[in-house]
């Protein structure tokens, strides 16, 4: 009896999954068990895809148990890739199809207001996670995955970057702390991740061993799009180093705060209110800002309170953080909402742009609106204010018209 | 006796039997095609000379009932489906059958449960040849696997009544479960132990059938008032120590689904109900005790309270959730064929404006007008729809039975019916080419509400007009099938023999198709 390896999940409660076990043999060819919820229609195409896979990793003889609770064929082919890397030496990846819309770029100053955390050993979550429309969907490498699952989940995330459609969020990776995270990125950035966040991050150095590996992958595989850093700032050291990492490298378009972790190293207990981190939150903030990149604030755990949700993000949104992270789907809309500039709001934007753009063109001076002079600063506010109005679809692009 | 014979195609191009346990079936015509005419079918006459004049109908056992109303070889008997999974006298009567060593006899419920799995082996010992019903769960792929002896016949709550009183169907023994009742028969379903709130699909049974037994665990002193069975249609009364599982008749709540993806299909569909003006003041709709059914109720609540609305009616089964819309002023009738929980049952026996009303009044094609075609709002369910928006709501994607067609049937003549389904369950595609079994005839299905786009009938040029600007991701449902088969890969075909195993009947009596054996 050979060594009989296993990855994947199996049982009652696990759906959209497999468990492949595999066994090595010296004769008999392929030997292929299949117990499958959906067999009747795709069992004569999970054997036929298990033998490809098989061939192409040129493998003969094996005995290979597949239990399937209706997973996808791109998790099916994680699932046996990563037994098959188990037991043998390879540097092929069998990938499947890379979906169109899987090549958009995205931009420096993106919207990432919203961004969910899916966990990346989890295939049935991953699937519909665009059809929530965060901004941004974190596939999880680092707490989100156990232990002795982070081995089979860089396949899983590896294989959702190419075939999963997420209908227009932006792409993230969450790796592992570095270094053992620098390896995940061998799975991560040929696939056209958009960002990678890099947790527990307190230092310059980290951040250079992520572009530096970035580097000879985008090399190796001859890549020209950009990859966007996140690093989550969770320590105290971290803290005090925001600056110095947020300035350290081009690619950093933010950085987030994680107060689970932060309140852990500091020893303290974390509140709703959120006292004791606000020294550190506003370092980030101020941090970012005069890096000219976005601070986003730590996620809200409670996923049943919406309404202290929606405080803690009026709260973030009046100290300046530009977004936050999201550990369940049903908090995206109450951060957009929170988020975005009221009605109130962009009411007073608009009249403080009309004013400004009629003095122009009057050549006028100095600018007032009804008894209140307006200076320039304030005129640059209202501009902010009307276009993420527009980008976060509070505000027609063409109000102006509409007047 | 044939179990069927004579295949032919019919007007939706599927191909059915004419004859079937020996008796002559037509095909489906068409909408509206199939009239049959004359006079309804009529119970035998009976005579008062004939029962106790002091109305004492009480007699010790069901065993005994059964014997003096005379029992044997290939009688029909028929019970109700309102004690759900926690009925205990249909398994009763096929036991006690099954000792009497009676043979060959038609079963014929208003639905059958995943409880009544035990009457298998009466399938299998031949007291019952068949089942004209419902068959879920087990029995269902019993049904499938081609283990019945006669054929089966699946029916709609409608057509169950269509059948009855146009004669298609003759109930020898109906032996009805009432939850509070006298020794006359008069019998309710408001309280007792096993109080389900309503009786109404127990009514074409006692009214039509030659013998009625009824069973109750809370016999009270006559009179049973309010009556929801009138005891002059009854023949005997047998008391029991229980008549159901209490919990498993009602539950002490209905929950609204906790998936995020159904979620979403219930505000999708809420949404496209607001941006079409479906749902207004005045409206009427009709939701399920499905989970989803429940969420889109809930989102529809919401909508009603901010816009200050009110709708005219709720056609039931009912939920706590359909009271609570009913208590705040949301909506200002139930009309009410089944309580699915506790609140629901609270309701019906206090609240005037909470209606028990039958399947005659609902959903029959024999009646004079139906609440169902009145109704502004149908949100129904699916295991299948194809790219002609045919439905298939009995068979899975394998080809095995697994659910009965309810009143899903005649909810499609509703003013617009929805169906919210998921774009593919697992890996299996829910839009397809062409749908295993095909129930309710895309023609009457108006909207299909994926998570991934909502297809509209392009016979709704209506519908579609209104949404050209909505943001809701308004796709043709050929688009919506091709991206689950890019997401899931294009299905193999089910493993179906050409052995005929069932049908399925349309709300006019006529066969629309054809259950097949599965080869596994």
């Amino acid at each position: 009896m050979g060594k009989v390896v296993t990855c994947g999940n199996q049982g009652e409660r696990i759906r959209s999954d497999c468990q492949v076990k595999l066994e090595l043999s010296d004769r008999d060819g392929l030997d292929i068990q299949l117990n499958s919820k959906v067999k009747s229609l795709y069992g004569d195409s999970i054997i036929a895809l298990t033998k490809e896979i098989f061939n192409f990793f040129g493998i003969v003889n094996a005995r290979i148990q597949i239990d399937d609770s209706g997973a996808l064929p791109y998790v099916i082919m994680a699932r046996i890739e990563a037994v098959i890397k188990l037991l043998t030496e390879s540097d092929k990846e069998y990938l499947p199809d890379f979906h169109p819309s899987n090549n958009s770029a995205t931009t420096r100053d993106n919207n990432r207001v919203s961004r969910l955390y899916i966990p990346g050993n989890s295939p049935a979550l991953i699937i519909n996670s665009g059809l929530h429309h965060p901004d941004g969907i974190i596939l999880d490498l680092e707490d989100a995955v156990a232990p002795d699952k982070k081995y089979e989940a860089r396949f899983i995330v590896r294989n959702a970057l190419c075939a999963v459609n997420f209908y227009g969020a932006e792409r993230m990776v969450r790796i592992n702390q570095i270094p053992a995270g620098l390896n995940d990125l061998d799975f991560i950035i040929p696939h056209r991740a958009n960002l990678i966040l890099i947790p527990k991050c307190e230092s310059i150095e980290q951040i250079k061993l992520v572009n530096e590996r970035i580097g000879i992958i985008s090399m190796k595989y001859n890549l020209t799009q950009k990859v966007w850093l996140m690093p989550i700032i969770e320590s105290a050291k971290g803290v005090l180093n925001a600056y110095e990492i947020a300035i350290s490298a081009h690619n950093i378009v933010a950085i987030a705060i994680g107060l689970e972790d932060l309140t852990a190293d500091l020893g303290i207990q974390r509140t709703k209110e959120g006292a004791e981190s606000f020294v550190a939150r506003s370092k980030i903030v101020l941090s970012c800002k005069a890096a000219g990149i976005q601070a986003i604030d730590s996620v809200f755990s409670d996923i049943a309170d919406m309404e202290s949700l929606r405080q803690t993000v009026l709260q973030s949104k009046a100290i300046g953080f530009v977004g936050m992270g999201c550990i369940h789907p049903r908090q995206i809309k109450v951060i957009h909402d929170a988020f975005a500039p009221d009605a109130a709001e962009i009411e007073k934007a608009k009249k403080i742009v009309i004013a400004f753009e009629e003095a122009q063109s009057k050549g006028v001076g100095v600018i007032a609106l009804g008894t209140k002079m307006i200076d320039l600063p304030i005129v640059k506010k209202a501009l902010h204010t009307i276009e993420l109005a527009i980008k976060m679809e509070r505000l027609n692009q063409n109000w102006r018209e509409q007047l | 006796m044939n179990k069927y014979d004579n295949l032919v195609t019919n007007a939706l191009g599927r191909l059915v039997p004419t004859i079937v346990n020996g008796k002559q079936e037509i095909p489906f015509q068409g909408i509206g095609k199939h009239r049959p005419t004359g006079r309804k079918y009529a119970p035998l006459i009976p005579t008062v000379l004939d029962y106790p004049a002091n109305g004492n109908k009480l007699v010790a056992t069901l065993e005994e009932a059964l014997h003096l109303c005379g029992l044997r070889d290939g009688m029909t008997i028929s019970t109700h489906h309102h004690m759900r999974d926690g009925d205990l006298i249909a398994k009763q009567v096929f036991e006690i059958a099954y000792e009497l060593k009676v043979k060959d006899l038609i079963w014929l419920p208003s639905a059958a449960f995943p409880c009544h799995e035990s009457i298998i082996q009466h399938l299998e010992n031949g007291t019952i040849d068949h089942i004209e019903g419902s068959m879920n769960g087990p029995l269902g792929h019993f049904t499938t696997s081609g283990k019945m002896n006669g054929c089966a016949v699946l029916r709609s709550h409608g057509g169950r009544v269509q059948a009855i009183q146009d004669g298609e169907i003759h109930i020898d023994i109906a032996i009805l479960a009432a939850p509070t009742a006298d020794f006359f028969g008069n019998g309710n379903a408001f309280f007792g132990p096993s109080a389900c709130g309503v009786l109404g699909y127990s009514l074409a049974d006692y009214m039509y059938a030659d013998r009625v037994i009824i069973v109750t665990d809370n016999l009270i002193a006559f009179p049973c008032m309010p009556m929801q069975i009138e005891g002059n249609y009854v023949d005997f009364v047998v008391e029991v120590d229980k008549i159901g599982i209490s919990e498993k008749i009602v539950s002490g709540t209905t929950r609204i689904t906790k998936s995020l993806d159904r979620l979403l299909l219930a505000e999708m569909t809420a949404q496209f109900c607001l941006e079409t003006g479906l749902l207004k003041d005045g409206c009427s709709f009709q939701a399920g005790a499905g989970g989803t059914s429940l969420a889109v109720e809930d989102y529809f609540h919401k909508i009603l309270l901010e816009k200050n609305w009110t709708a005219r009616f709720c056609f039931g089964g009912s939920t706590q959730y359909m009271v609570k819309m009913l208590e705040d002023g949301s909506v200002e009738y139930i009309l009410d064929a089944q309580a699915f929980d506790l609140e629901a049952v609270r309701s019906i026996r206090e609240n005037r404006n909470h209606c028990d009303v039958s399947v005659f009044n609902a959903y029959n094609y024999h009646s004079k007008g139906n609440y169902a075609a009145m109704t502004d709002i149908v949100i129904l369910g699916a295991t299948e729809i194809d790219i002609n928006f045919n439905g298939n709501v009995v068979t899975h994607s394998d080809g095995h039975l697994l659910h009965g067609i309810g009143g899903w049937q005649n909810c499609l003549f509703s003013k617009c019916t929805i169906i919210p389904v998921p774009l593919f369950r697992d890996r299996i595609p829910v839009i397809v080419d062409k749908v295993t079994t095909l129930c309710g005839p895309g023609s009457l299905i108006d909207v299909i509400v994926t998570e991934r786009g909502i297809a509209i009938n392009p016979l709704r040029t209506d519908l579609i007009e209104k949404m050209k600007e909505s943001k809701l991701p308004i796709r043709d449902i050929r688009e919506l099938k091709e991206e689950a088969e890019s997401i899931c890969g294009k299905p193999a075909k089910p493993h179906l023999s050409k052995e005929v195993v069932g049908i399925i009947k349309w709300v006019d009596g006529t066969v629309i198709d054809t259950l097949w054996k599965v080869e596994d």
